[in-house]
């Protein structure tokens, strides 16, 4: 008899943390305080600090991982716990406070027509930069990403994004855990699989644990790991969404 | 050739061969690992045995010197070995972190479980 659940009460919030004590709490308070009505939860990758008990007297729901397996493997056991308790979109948030919980409602908003929404560091808000060696790589993967999803795409390595139910459904069986396979390759395995891409511009809070790095050593390794995984990626054969069955 | 040499290469197969065996025989290796540490101790039991055999192989596929056909095989069975070994690690990754998975989901179902339970009992506790 309940009124009908907006997108949001249907969304779960997932903030995959790795030794994020400091943050999580404050994240996870802001979040609520943000969107009205979310459900969070705090997938502890394995953390050998209180990240576990930050996260829960900030009141969220805590999946604690018995090792690490990075941002993508967080990610996907999270897909699988909102597909078990029946939410419609997840949307993923970093638990160091570098996403601004206010771009939530945008990126679920539009959800409606488009399967994966990503939340892009450099489409105009906020004061986000990154130059250099580092910037071109991000460029040349986001052309052939754009290409690839058939929609324009500025920042294909953001980790601030939301999966509608189809998406929801791919991710919790295919969700890279390589580095940049949680970015790079989970964009392929979405277009591969039909699914509908876009993008909305979100401002980007400095990172808590200093800038981005500038140094042309790490940004051609950078680029030689981007390169790697868009690779792989490609080689690999499409997976196919296993499309649920709808009762009319 | 010499005696020595001869015998000396025979036993070095035998023990190569004997290590795989035993390993199979206490559940050290399994069948599909062993495979090819067995079949490589078998060719060097025959080719110890059967010194002309080498040559024979050797003149067959046109390599001059016939220790260099040794060598070849030797590394081109490693190398294979190598990557069935990177492919089970792979493998063996993917299913711990499906395990990881399970073990987490279960975990917070339970303590849901516990909860609920405890919250059903409280009001006779107190009444």
């Amino acid at each position: 008899m309940g009124v009908m659940p907006t997108a949001l009460e249907r969304t779960l919030i997932v903030m995959p943390a790795f030794n994020e004590e400091e943050s999580v709490a404050a994240v996870v308070r802001e979040v609520f305080a943000t969107v009205p009505g979310a459900s969070c939860l705090v997938v502890d990758d394995g953390s050998v600090d209180q990240t576990y008990r930050e996260a829960e007297s900030a009141g969220a729901t805590v999946l604690r991982l018995p090792i690490n397996l990075g941002v993508g493997g967080a990610m996907r056991a999270g897909f699988k716990y909102a597909l078990e308790k029946g939410f419609a979109n997840v949307v993923q948030v970093d638990s160091d406070g570098q996403h601004d919980p206010a771009g939530i409602a945008e990126l679920v908003e539009r959800l409606d027509d488009h399967d994966l929404v990503l939340g892009a560091r450099f489409a105009g808000v906020g004061q986000y930069t990154v130059r250099g060696p580092r910037r071109w790589a991000m460029v040349v993967l986001s052309s052939i990403l754009s290409r690839l999803t058939r929609t324009k795409l500025t920042d294909t390595t953001s980790g601030f994004r939301a999966s509608g139910p189809r998406a929801v459904a791919l991710f919790a069986q295919h969700y890279p855990s390589e580095y940049l396979g949680d970015t790079v390759e989970s964009l392929v395995i979405a277009a591969r699989a039909k699914l509908t891409v876009t993008q909305v511009a979100v401002a980007m809070r400095p990172r808590a644990g200093g800038t981005p790095s500038h140094n042309p050593y790490k940004a051609a390794v950078y680029l030689a790991r981007a390169g790697m995984a868009l690779f792989v990626a490609l080689i690999r054969p499409p997976v196919a969404l296993r499309e649920p069955v709808v009762s009319l | 050739m010499n005696t020595v040499t001869y015998v000396f290469g025979i036993i070095a197969a035998l023990i190569a061969l004997a290590v795989v065996i035993e390993s199979l025989r206490r559940h050290h290796l399994r069948e599909r690992h062993a495979v090819w540490w067995l079949l490589a101790g078998l060719v060097a039991l025959v080719v110890s045995v059967f010194p002309d055999t080498l040559g024979w192989a050797a003149a067959l596929v046109g390599v001059t010197v016939p220790t260099n056909l040794v060598f070849f095989l030797s590394i081109a069975v490693l190398v294979l070995v190598s990557i069935q070994h990177s492919g089970e690690l792979t493998e063996l990754e993917a299913e711990t972190r499906t395990l990881a998975e399970t073990v987490a989901l279960q975990d917070l179902r339970i303590k849901e479980l516990e909860k609920a339970v405890a919250d059903a009992l409280q009001p006779r506790r107190n009444p």
